[in-house]
């Protein structure tokens, strides 16, 4: 009886109605894109960059072991000896179309070098823009330096 | 009066239907309405993973098991690792074990949180997809703090795992799903007893115990027919052994029963999670054999032998001794096995991938049999398909 009684005034839709009437007056979770951002971890593995020392010198010295563990094998690197001795690239490709941002480059990098960034909106209007060079990666690097710097300094004592 | 005899019409249901889940190519016979047969097309996704990992150090494949079932990234990763430990013959200490089956967990929940709503959605529920996406978000940022991916996470690696887990992160979990149990609540109150989700879901896609058996169905679908399966119980792995929890099973192995299976399946993880978390104890999170693990970077950066290591891993990798071996995980879909054939390189010689929904797409032809055309969405939906693991 009871139960016919609760089919025939459709019982159970009207619960789920009501439930979902008070979410309306429930906090809102949407946030503003492109004005506000969700969080994100010191971990964040996003966008690349080649970083420099204080001193304005390219940490990167062609150890290539970046290129090596790739597994996409994204990364290409030329190098020579430079005129003052040390060891520096020619040329530092990354193939982002390529890679699948694992983070081993970052893990490899016995100078923390090449790093995988918080940047994550870098999309482009043409395949050919995402092939980056040496010169994009260093301004990359330029451009992120601090947080990059923050994020490196926050999660080394995991690391 | 002459009689006409009338030819079942052929049908195409995907590859772009969005009730296809994916890339799916259904050739469906129709007498009507009623399907007759429906045949799966597959390989649309296909990327050629196993061949991949063949020429890959064992470090370089972690990655490539993310992208198998893409939305259970961890639980694959897990039995890759797990695979290449039984080779290596390591044991992992304790907290990386702990860590680990945390993290399957929270896996297992942002699968079902996907696949529940999904499959409502495909029987036409939007609000439950609304809800379980914000939830999903909260649990994914929690991959991402550990791993710094949210989905392609490439956290469990041999040995152990990537890197330990922030500091508070205990707090964290413990308090979130504090509050967690009281989303399935409000999420069963709007489907469980709903009659439209009933009238779509209850005896629809019966699957018997001897036919789930037969069809080599496993996960959710098998213990929706009744058979209490669950790897996690009848051959425990990491730090199984040291959590209680239930295996819920269903009855008649209907969409219904497989849809409140994943309900429960997420309230035991909650509950796992939850004990992991009483038991966690700081320590290591990798064994301590820098043959196998890369060194601590300070360690790297002052020591000379360390350096060595850090090269050698991250350039060749490390042999794994000559054998071969089978690990099957209990992914959020399944029986997910690995099959590792060792040559004694750095490389695998053979990478064998047992994917779950493989094996229950295949059932789909004798599931969706008699039933109405509309019905093949919802069988499809209950059956939890991922073509990034079925394709491979």
């Amino acid at each position: 009886m009871i139960k016919t009684l609760k089919s025939f005034i459709l019982y159970e839709l009207l619960r789920g109605m009501i439930l979902t009437f008070k979410y309306i007056f429930k906090k809102k979770v949407t946030i503003n894109y492109p004005h506000e951002k969700g969080p994100l971890s010191p971990r964040f593995r996003g966008e690349h960059a080649l970083r420099r020392y204080p001193n304005g010198e390219e940490r990167c010295i062609a150890c290539k072991l970046c290129e090596a563990v790739c597994p996409a094998q994204a990364i290409t690197i030329e190098s020579e000896t430079r005129d003052d001795g040390t060891r520096r690239t020619t040329r530092y490709d990354i193939d982002m179309v390529k890679c699948i941002y694992c983070g081993l480059c970052q893990e490899s990098c016995p100078v923390d070098a090449i790093v995988e960034g918080p940047n994550f909106e870098f999309s482009t209007e043409t395949r050919e823009e995402l092939l980056y060079n040496k010169e994009k990666l260093l301004e990359n690097g330029d451009k992120w330096e601090y947080e990059i710097a923050q994020n490196i300094k926050t999660d080394s004592p995991y690391r | 009066m002459k009689e006409i005899e009338i030819n079942s019409t052929t049908l195409n249901f995907g590859p772009q239907h969005p009730a296809a889940h994916g890339v799916l190519r259904l050739i469906v016979e129709l007498d009507g309405e009623v399907v007759e047969r429906a045949e799966p097309h597959i390989g649309l996704l296909h990327r050629g993973t196993e061949k991949l990992i063949e020429y890959k150090t064992y470090l370089q494949a972690v990655p490539y098991f993310d992208r198998l079932d893409y939305v259970s990234p961890m639980c694959q990763e897990h039995a890759f690792a797990l695979a290449t430990e039984k080779l290596l013959k390591i044991d992992v200490p304790l907290r990386a074990k702990f860590i680990r089956v945390i993290f399957s967990e929270i896996t297992r929940i942002l699968n079902h949180l996907l696949n529940v709503p999904a499959y409502a959605a495909d029987i036409g529920a939007v609000t439950p997809f609304l809800w379980c996406f914000e939830e999903r978000e909260k649990l994914l940022e929690y991959h991402e703090a550990v791993s710094g991916a949210r989905f392609h996470s490439a956290y469990f690696r041999p040995g152990g795992v990537h890197q330990d887990m922030p500091n508070g992160m205990e707090e964290k979990l413990y308090n979130h799903f504090n509050t967690f149990p009281k989303f399935i609540d409000d999420l069963e109150e709007l489907l469980t007893n709903n009659r439209i989700l009933r009238q779509r879901s209850v005896d629809i896609g019966i699957l018997s115990k001897d036919e789930a058996i037969e069809w080599g169905c496993t996960g959710p679908v098998l213990r929706s027919t009744g058979i209490p399966w669950d790897l996690r119980r009848s051959q425990p792995y990491d730090s199984y052994d040291k959590v209680e929890f239930d295996v819920p099973v269903g009855k008649k192995g209907d969409c219904f029963d497989r849809y409140l299976v994943r309900i429960e399946e997420m309230r035991q993880s909650v509950k796992i999670i939850k004990q992991c978390l009483d038991q966690i104890q700081p320590g290591d999170i990798a064994i301590d054999d820098n043959k196998i693990t890369p060194p601590k970077r300070k360690d790297m950066k002052k020591s000379m032998e360390s350096l060595i290591h850090h090269f050698k891993l991250f350039t060749e990798g490390y042999r794994v001794p000559a054998g071969e071996t089978y690990f099957p995980v209990e992914a959020p879909k399944g029986e997910f096995g690995v099959y590792l054939v060792s040559d004694g390189s750095n490389k695998p010689y053979r990478c064998k991938i047992r994917a779950p929904g493989f094996a229950h797409l295949q059932a789909l032809n004798h599931l969706s049999k008699g039933h109405m055309m509309a019905d093949i969405a919802a069988i499809l939906g209950s059956l939890d398909i991922v073509f990034g693991e079925v394709d491979r």
